[in-house]
C-alpha cells in the first residue's frame, strides 16, 4: 500500500471478504475490478455512460440483495459478494438468452478471437442453450465502405449507440423498435452508408460481440498479390507499428516496425514502405499552410484534416468550417499521390500495373480511399486498405508468426522518416509535427528543444499557448468528436482563442483506432501512445524539414513546399455533404405530363436559414394560382450547397440563397415557357 | 388526394409551431403528426428530426418503440380483432382467418393494397359480455361470426364501390 503514516485512513468496503479502500471509485463494479475480481459485464464501458441492461455484473449485497454493480455507488462498509449461487444462476440464465438469439456461427466470424460474448459463455460454463430463439433472420448490411453490421449477432448491449453518441457526437444509429423486434439500426432502418455514419468504427471497438465489424478487404488483397501482371506495394501507417504485435500475444505498446516490414515482405509485397514519409510531407504541407494563414490573417483557426472520419464529420455537420480545413489530403493520400508519381520510373514497372495497399489502424481509411476525388483516370491514389487487425489475419494464414521474423528495413526513398511523421499515430501528435517546423521557422534558427510535451496527454480537449518571438501560437487538441462542439461553439460567439485545432475522432488518436487489435480500456492505449513517443526519440532525426529524402523528392518532383505542383498532387478540396440520402417529402404532385418540379431543401442548413416559410409561402402561391396539377412540389434533404442555403431547384434551374419572390419568379418563367411551346 | 398532402405539409409546419420546436415535445409532436397521416412516413420523421435538431436515428427509435405509432401506412378502415380470453375462448381466430381470406391478405401483410383495410389484433376490447367482438373505425360489433364479418365488410365494400 501507498498510505504513509500521515494519511487517514481511507473509507474502505469488504469484497468477497476482502477489504478494499474507495478511491472515488464510481460504481461498485470498478473497486472490484481494481482488486482484481473480474466481474463479467457487456454493457458497461467505462468511457461510457451507464446502461444497466445486461444483468450480468450482478453482485449481492449485504442487505439490499441482488445488484447490478455497475449501477450501484460504492459506500464504506458496505458488504459486497460476487460469487454467491444465486448470482451465478442468474448469470447463467442472462447468458443463455442472449446466446439464444445470437447467431452462433463462431468459426466465420471476424471476432471469433475476441468476442466477449464467447470469452463469458466459457467462462460461465455454459454448454447449452435452454430458450429458444425469438429474433428473426435479418441480412446482414454490407453497404458500408467501412464496416459491416450483422444484426443476427447484436446482443443489444448498447454500447455502440452510446459510444456513437456520447463520444463521437454522431447518433448514427440508435435502438428501433421493442420487444422481439428490438434492434440496433440506422436511421429509418436504412444502410450505414446512407446516413451520418463517419466510419470512425468506435462503434465496432466497443461492440463485445461480431454484430458491428471492420469491412474486410484481405480477399483483393490476396487477388493482386497473386497476380504476375501486378507489381504491389505497401505503406504502414505510424501506429500500426505499436498495435501489430498484440495480435500476436506481445505486450501493448511493443514496436514491431522491422518484423512488419519483413511479415509485408513475406507475404508478397514488391516494396514496403512507411506512411510517415508522408506525414512528414503533410508536416511540411500544413505547417506552410498554418504560417501563411497566421500571416495574412486567415481563415483560422486551421483544423487538421488527417482523419477522413473528422473530415466527413465536418463536411456533413460543420460546412461553415470547411474553409478553415486544412486543404492537405491525408498522409495515406498524399502517399498515393507520391507513389505514382515517382514509382513507376524508378521501380521500371515495364506494363505492370502498380497496386498501393495501405496498412492502416483505421477503418475511415478504407472510405476515404474510395472517394471519388482520390481515384483520377480509373486509377486510385491508394487500391486497398486493410487493417493492422486484418494484416495480422494475414500473416497467421501464412502460418507467420511476427516474434520469430528478422526486423527488415523499409524500401527507400519512401521509407525515410523523421521522428515528426511517427508522432501522427497519437493525440496531439500532428501539433507537435507542425509545431516542430512552424516554430524554427518563425524563430529563423534551429530548434534545439524539439519535444511540445504541453500538447501531449489524453484529456478529449486539450488546449496549450507556445510563445514564439513574443507571439502566442494557441493550439486546441481534440480527439473524440463530440468534443468539437465546445471548439465549433466558441468560433459561432466569435471567441475561438485558437490558432490550429488539431482533431482525431478516436479517442486517444490513430494507436487507439478501430483497426487496430482489440483494445479493452484506456491502458493498452496509453502504453500504445507511449511507444509513439518512445519511436521517435529512438530516430536520428525529428523534425520533417530535416528529412533528406523528403528534399529531395521536393526537389526533383514537387518544387517549392506549397508551391503550384505540390498543391495539385498533394491539396483537396471538401464537399458539402447531406445526412440523410434520397428523401422526398411530397407537397404537391402535380398530374399533369408536362408539370414542373420544384424542390425547396429542408436539410439543417437551409431550415435554419427560412426554407420551411419559403416552402409554405410557394405552397401557397401555386394553390391560389390553381396550378396544383403543373407543379411537382416536394421538400428535399440536403443539396450539398448548404453554403448558399436557401436552395430551391425550378426544374434544372438551381436557385443559391433563395428568397420566395426569385422561387416564385423562376416558376412564372417556366410556366410562361411551357405556355408558349403549347400555344 | 393532391389537397391532402398540401394541407398536411402546412399541418406539421403548424405542429411544430405549437411545440415550439422543443426536443422535450418530440412525442406528442409525432402524435400529432399521425393523426395527420393516419402514419409516419420516414419523410415526415426525417422533417421532425431536421425541425428539433435530433438525429433521425434517435426519431426512428422513438417512433418504431411505441405501438401506438405506425411506420406504414394504415387503411381507411381499421379492423380489430379482439384476441383477449374471453373472444380467444370463442374462437376469435376464426374471425381473423376470414377476414383475412376475404381480403386476399397475404402472410405478412396486414393492409390490403388498395390501402382500404388494416386488419390487428387487440388483446381485450373490454366488450368481452359480447365475445367474440370485431371493431371496424371504433365500431364495435359483438357475437361476430366468420360470416357476419365477411357481410360487415361486404356493406363496406359496397359503400366504397359506390362513392
Ligand atoms: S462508425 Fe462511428 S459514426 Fe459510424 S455508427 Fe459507428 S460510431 Fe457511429
Ligand atoms: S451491435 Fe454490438 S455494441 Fe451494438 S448493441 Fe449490438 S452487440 Fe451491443
Ligand atoms: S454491465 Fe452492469 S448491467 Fe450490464
Ligand atoms: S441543407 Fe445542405 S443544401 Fe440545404
Amino acid at each position: 500500500m501507498n498510505t504513509t503514516p500521515d494519511t487517514p485512513k481511507p473509507a474502505t468496503m469488504i469484497i468477497d471478504g476482502r477489504e478494499l479502500p474507495l478511491e472515488g471509485e464510481r460504481n461498485v463494479l470498478e473497486v472490484a475490478r481494481k482488486a482484481g475480481i473480474d466481474i463479467p459485464t457487456f454493457c458497461y464501458h467505462s468511457e461510457l455512460s451507464v446502461y444497466g441492461a445486461c444483468r450480468l455484473c450482478l453482485v449481492e449485497i449485504e442487505g439490499r440483495g441482488v445488484q447490478a454493480s455497475c449501477s450501484i455507488v460504492p459506500e464504506p462498509g458496505m458488504q459486497v459478494r460476487t460469487n454467491t449461487k444465486q448470482v451465478r444462476d442468474i448469470r447463467r440464465i442472462a447468458l443463455e438468452l442472449l446466446l439464444a438469439n445470437h447467431d452462433m456461427n463462431c468459426p466465420t466470424c471476424a471476432r471469433s478471437a475476441t468476442c466477449r460474448l464467447r470469452e463469458l459463455s466459457e467462462r460461465m460454463g455454459i454448454d447449452e442453450v435452454r430458450y429458444k430463439p425469438v429474433h428473426e433472420r435479418q441480412p446482414k448490411d454490407k453497404s458500408s465502405l467501412s464496416l459491416v453490421r450483422d444484426p443476427n449477432k447484436c446482443v443489444l448491449c448498447g454500447d455502440c449507440v452510446r459510444a456513437c453518441r456520447e463520444l463521437q457526437g454522431v447518433g448514427a444509429i440508435d435502438f428501433a423498435f421493442r420487444g422481439a423486434h428490438s434492434a440496433v439500426l440506422p436511421a429509418f432502418g436504412q444502410n450505414l452508408d446512407t446516413g451520418e455514419c463517419v466510419n470512425c468504427g468506435l462503434c465496432a471497438s466497443v461492440c463485445p460481440t461480431g454484430a458491428l465489424t471492420p469491412r474486410p478487404e484481405m480477399d483483393a488483397v490476396w487477388a493482386d498479390l497473386d497476380d504476375p501482371d501486378k507489381v504491389v506495394i505497401a505503406q504502414l501507417a505510424p501506429a500500426v507499428r505499436v498495435g501489430l504485435g498484440e495480435y500476436f500475444g506481445m505486450k501493448p505498446g511493443s514496436i514491431t516496425t522491422g518484423q512488419a516490414v519483413a511479415a509485408l515482405r513475406a507475404i508478397g509485397f514488391d516494396k514496403v514502405y512507411d506512411t510517415s514519409f508522408t506525414a512528414d510531407m503533410t508536416v511540411l504541407e500544413e505547417g506552410e499552410e498554418f504560417l501563411r494563414r497566421f500571416s495574412d490573417g486567415g481563415p483560422l483557426p486551421l483544423f487538421t484534416s488527417c482523419c477522413p472520419a473528422w473530415v466527413k464529420y465536418a463536411e456533413q455537420f460543420h460546412h461553415e468550417l470547411l474553409p478553415n480545413l486544412s486543404s492537405c489530403k491525408s498522409p495515406q493520400q498524399m502517399f498515393g499521390a507520391v507513389a505514382r508519381k515517382m514509382l513507376p520510373e524508378q521501380m521500371k514497372l515495364e506494363g505492370k500495373e502498380l497496386v498501393i495497399v495501405s496498412v492502416m489502424p483505421c477503418t475511415a481509411k478504407k472510405f476515404e480511399a474510395k472517394q471519388d476525388k482520390f481515384i483520377h483516370d480509373g486509377v486510385p491514389e491508394v487500391n486497398h486498405v486493410i487493417t493492422t487487425t486484418e494484416l495480422g489475419q494475414m500473416l497467421r494464414q501464412c502460418g507467420l508468426q511476427l516474434d520469430t521474423l528478422e526486423p527488415e528495413s523499409f524500401d527507400m526513398p519512401l521509407g525515410f522518416k523523421t521522428g515528426a511523421g511517427v508522432l501522427f499515430g497519437v493525440s496531439g501528435g500532428v501539433t507537435e509535427a507542425v509545431l516542430r517546423y512552424a516554430v524554427e521557422k518563425m524563430r529563423g534558427t534551429p530548434l534545439e528543444q524539439v519535444d511540445f510535451k504541453e500538447v501531449r496527454g489524453e484529456a478529449g480537449l486539450r488546449e496549450a499557448v507556445i510563445t514564439v518571438n513574443g507571439v502566442e501560437l494557441r493550439l486546441a487538441i481534440v480527439n473524440g468528436l463530440a468534443n468539437v462542439k465546445t471548439v465549433v461553439e466558441s468560433i459561432q460567439n466569435g471567441a475561438c482563442p485558437y490558432h490550429l485545432v488539431e482533431v482525431m475522432a478516436c479517442p486517444g488518436g490513430c494507436v487507439a483506432g478501430a483497426g487496430q487489435p482489440h483494445a479493452p480500456g484506456p491502458e493498452v492505449r496509453r502504453q500504445r501512445a507511449r511507444a509513439i513517443y518512445h519511436n521517435d526519440k529512438g530516430l536520428e532525426l525529428h523534425k520533417a524539414q530535416e528529412n533528406p529524402e523528403l528534399a529531395r523528392c521536393y526537389r526533383e518532383h514537387f518544387g517549392e513546399v506549397g508551391g503550384h505542383a505540390a498543391h495539385d498532387a498533394l491539396h483537396t478540396e471538401y464537399q458539402h455533404r447531406r445526412r440523410l440520402h434520397e428523401l422526398n417529402l411530397e407537397i404537391i404532385e402535380g398530374q399533369e405530363a408536362e408539370k414542373i418540379p420544384v424542390q425547396v431543401c429542408v436539410g439543417t442548413n437551409c431550415f435554419l436559414n427560412g426554407s420551411q416559410e419559403l416552402l409554405r409561402k410557394l405552397t401557397r402561391y401555386v394553390e391560389n394560382k390553381n396550378l396544383e396539377d403543373r407543379v411537382h412540389l416536394s421538400a428535399t434533404f440536403c443539396m450539398e450547397r448548404c453554403g448558399q442555403s436557401p436552395n430551391v431547384r425550378v426544374g434544372d434551374t438551381h436557385l443559391e440563397r433563395c428568397t420566395f419572390d426569385a422561387a416564385r419568379a423562376a416558376l412564372d418563367e417556366r410556366l410562361a415557357g411551357i405556355m408558349a411551346t403549347v400555344q | 388526394m393532391k389537397q391532402t398532402t398540401t394541407r398536411q405539409f402546412e399541418k406539421i409546419c403548424e405542429i411544430l409551431d405549437r411545440y415550439e420546436r422543443k426536443p422535450a415535445k418530440l412525442i406528442p409532436i409525432l402524435q400529432a403528426v399521425q393523426a395527420e397521416y393516419r402514419y409516419l412516413p420516414k419523410e415526415a420523421l426525417a422533417y421532425v428530426a431536421t425541425a428539433l435538431g435530433l438525429s433521425p436515428s434517435s426519431v426512428f427509435g422513438v417512433a418504431t418503440f411505441y405501438a401506438h405509432f405506425a411506420l406504414t401506412p394504415k387503411g381507411k378502415y381499421v379492423v380489430h380483432v379482439c384476441d383477449g380470453t374471453a373472444c380467444h375462448v370463442k374462437n376469435s381466430e376464426s374471425l381473423l382467418a376470414a377476414i383475412r381470406k376475404k381480403l386476399a391478405l397475404k402472410e405478412g401483410k396486414n393492409t390490403t393494397d388498395d390501402l382500404l383495410f388494416t386488419v390487428e389484433t387487440v388483446s381485450c376490447l373490454g366488450a368481452c359480455g359480447l365475445a367474440p367482438v370485431m371493431v371496424v373505425n371504433e365500431v364495435v360489433h359483438g357475437m361476430m361470426t366468420p360470416a357476419k364479418c365477411d357481410e360487415v365488410l361486404d356493406k363496406i365494400l359496397e359503400s366504397e364501390a359506390t362513392q
